[in-house]
């Protein structure tokens, strides 16, 4: 059943150096929060899992948190390429990742398989894809009806998933709207799970089909409004384009990254999110 | 800038929107295929079925997203669906006629790579790596890709092969087991290329007006084929560049808004 804990509580009980961690959010409800306090708490040699790794994950390894990336897009959408993952990969700085790279179809379906308890995922997919000479974890089965052969990778099952959500009920009920990307599958395939909610409230008012993680499906929820920044919270505030563009020039350089850290993140604490996205809020 | 004055980037998209029918359901790739997708559903296709890989099916967006997963996206689709929804019953499934794609680089048979430049485990740049790629390529119906012409990016060898086009050439998708198309069109800055039918090399089919074949040929790392018979492309009409420039100036007012960026 969910505890109500702060966030520094809940990455301190649920997330150890060495563990596999997945934060989740496709664009949209990036924990961005919950990365940060990861950092705060000198979290290292973590296994990052996400399909699609941006600039809260270019901060994780920048910072030397990171020993192996598990994903399928790297890159800071619309704006170009990470910066710090580069220096890591081209560089060595401050430590060279091992990277395990998949197609979108694969960890979608890795994930899937994760929260459905199977061992592996198969999809028909990295037909003359480079992908499969290089990641040995792209195998293939033979469909035993039709004999088609069809690509097969493992299933996702991090120690511990980190997502953001619109909110939770008292009972610790969460709902997620808007583009929900691969986050309840990340929470289910986990073997634990830290929420970050904009609000807690008495009746989520969720429509019957919505998407919502029972609260006995989550071990940690904790009240971070804003805790998305610079991604958005459908309904509470908007995507930060233009700290997505600033943060190009910031990752340019180890000095400007080590201070932007500094600044935003060790001399940080989960309560500033609020005050940067005031300025973002929506009508909603 | 006049109505008959126009940009080769803007002649790019312009060509490229023309591609897309009313009734095409297409996966739209970030960058200039989703400006060339919304340019078809603001003119000729307004019935046109868009898709962005964060699963919003039948989106319209007011301006053009950032990343595939701006708010936009999801407020003006008809619905949002989970990411392994859409990878697995919309795309697997064989509901997408079209995959729209730009490319880092691309060799003469439609192979992109957006992966690595130089060696894999040693690269010299990392760039993004393949996203929904490598499955659009052989999940949808036929592919269109767009791109701006250079050396650096249409080169005789790919460094990787990211998303599969033609492969070899011939008939190399079917021996792999792919039914679809593959690449059945590319539009570039100076010219309209389609495969040609028996080789699948990418043939130049038409100039864009003021190009000559020189020009295709100086910003194109292969030896470059022409059609026998290779015509002009259609200027931008009045209303295709007024459609394309009011979006990219709504576009560019909404994405500069908010503070910058003192807490990524």
């Amino acid at each position: 059943m969910a505890q109500f804990m702060t966030l520094p509580e809940a990455v301190a009980q649920n997330l150890n150096s060495g563990d596999t961690a997945a934060f989740e959010g496709f664009t949209h409800l990036i924990p961005h929060a919950s990365a940060h306090e990861a950092i705060r708490q000198g979290i290292k040699d973590l296994t990052l899992v996400r399909m699609t790794p941006d600039v809260v994950y270019d901060q994780l390894i920048g910072v030397g948190a990171v020993r192996k990336l598990i994903f399928s897009y790297a890159g800071n959408p619309g704006v170009g390429l990470l910066r710090r993952l580069r220096d890591s990969v081209e560089n060595g700085w401050p430590n060279r990742i091992e990277i395990e790279e998949h197609s979108h179809a694969a960890m979608a379906n890795a994930y899937e398989a994760g929260a459905a308890g199977l061992p592996f995922a198969t999809f028909r997919g990295y037909k003359g894809a480079g992908l499969a000479n290089v990641n040995s974890n792209i195998r293939s089965v033979t469909c035993p009806f039709t004999g088609e052969e069809l690509a097969a990778v493992p299933a996702i099952r991090p120690d511990v998933s980190f997502i953001h959500a619109q909110k939770a009920d008292r009972k610790g009920n969460v709902l997620i709207e808007g583009i929900v990307g691969v986050q309840k599958e990340a929470v289910l395939a986990a073997k634990r799970s830290i929420v970050t909610v904009e609000e807690i409230v008495d009746d989520l008012s969720a429509h019957p089909n919505a998407c919502v993680l029972p609260g006995w499906t989550v071990t940690a929820i904790c009240l971070v409004p804003g805790g998305a920044h610079p991604s958005y919270a459908h309904g509470y505030y908007s995507r930060d384009n233009a700290s997505y563009i600033a943060w190009d020039k910031i990752a340019a350089e180890r000095g400007t990254f080590i201070a932007w850290i500094k600044d935003n993140v060790l001399d940080a604490k989960p309560e500033d999110f609020a005050d940067r996205i005031k300025h973002l809020r929506s009508a909603a | 800038m006049s109505e008959t004055d126009f940009t080769p980037n803007e002649m790019m998209t312009i060509a490229a929107s023309r591609a897309l029918k009313n009734t095409d359901v297409c996966f739209v790739g970030i960058g200039a295929p989703s400006a060339a997708c919304n340019i078809a559903r603001l003119t000729h296709a307004p019935d046109v079925t868009l898709i962005y890989e964060s699963g919003t099916i039948g989106t319209a967006p007011t301006v053009l997203p950032l990343s595939i997963g701006d708010g936009e996206l999801c407020d003006t689709a008809v619905t949002t669906v989970s990411v392994p929804e859409m990878f697995r019953y919309w795309l697997q499934g064989g509901r997408v006629t079209v995959g729209f794609l730009g490319a880092a680089q691309i060799d003469r048979f439609g192979n992109i790579n957006t992966t690595v430049i130089g060696d894999y485990e040693h690269p010299k740049t990392r760039l993004p790596g393949g996203g929904g790629a490598p499955e659009i390529a052989s999940s949808c119906g036929e592919i269109f890709i767009t791109l701006k012409q250079s050396r650096r990016a249409m080169v005789d060898k790919i460094d990787f092969f990211t998303s599969f086009g033609h492969g070899e050439g011939g008939d190399h998708r079917e021996r792999l087991g792919i039914t679809t198309k593959g690449p059945t069109l590319m539009v570039t800055d100076l010219a309209v290329w389609k495969p040609d039918p028996v080789t699948r090399e990418f043939t130049v089919v038409s100039l864009h007006p003021g190009v000559t074949r020189e020009m295709v040929q100086a910003e194109c790392g292969w030896t470059v084929r022409f059609a026998e018979a290779v015509e002009e492309t259609p200027a931008p009409t009045g209303i295709e560049l007024k459609t394309l420039r009011d979006l990219n100036a709504r576009t560019k007012a909404a994405h500069s808004g908010g503070k910058s960026g003192e807490a990524a």
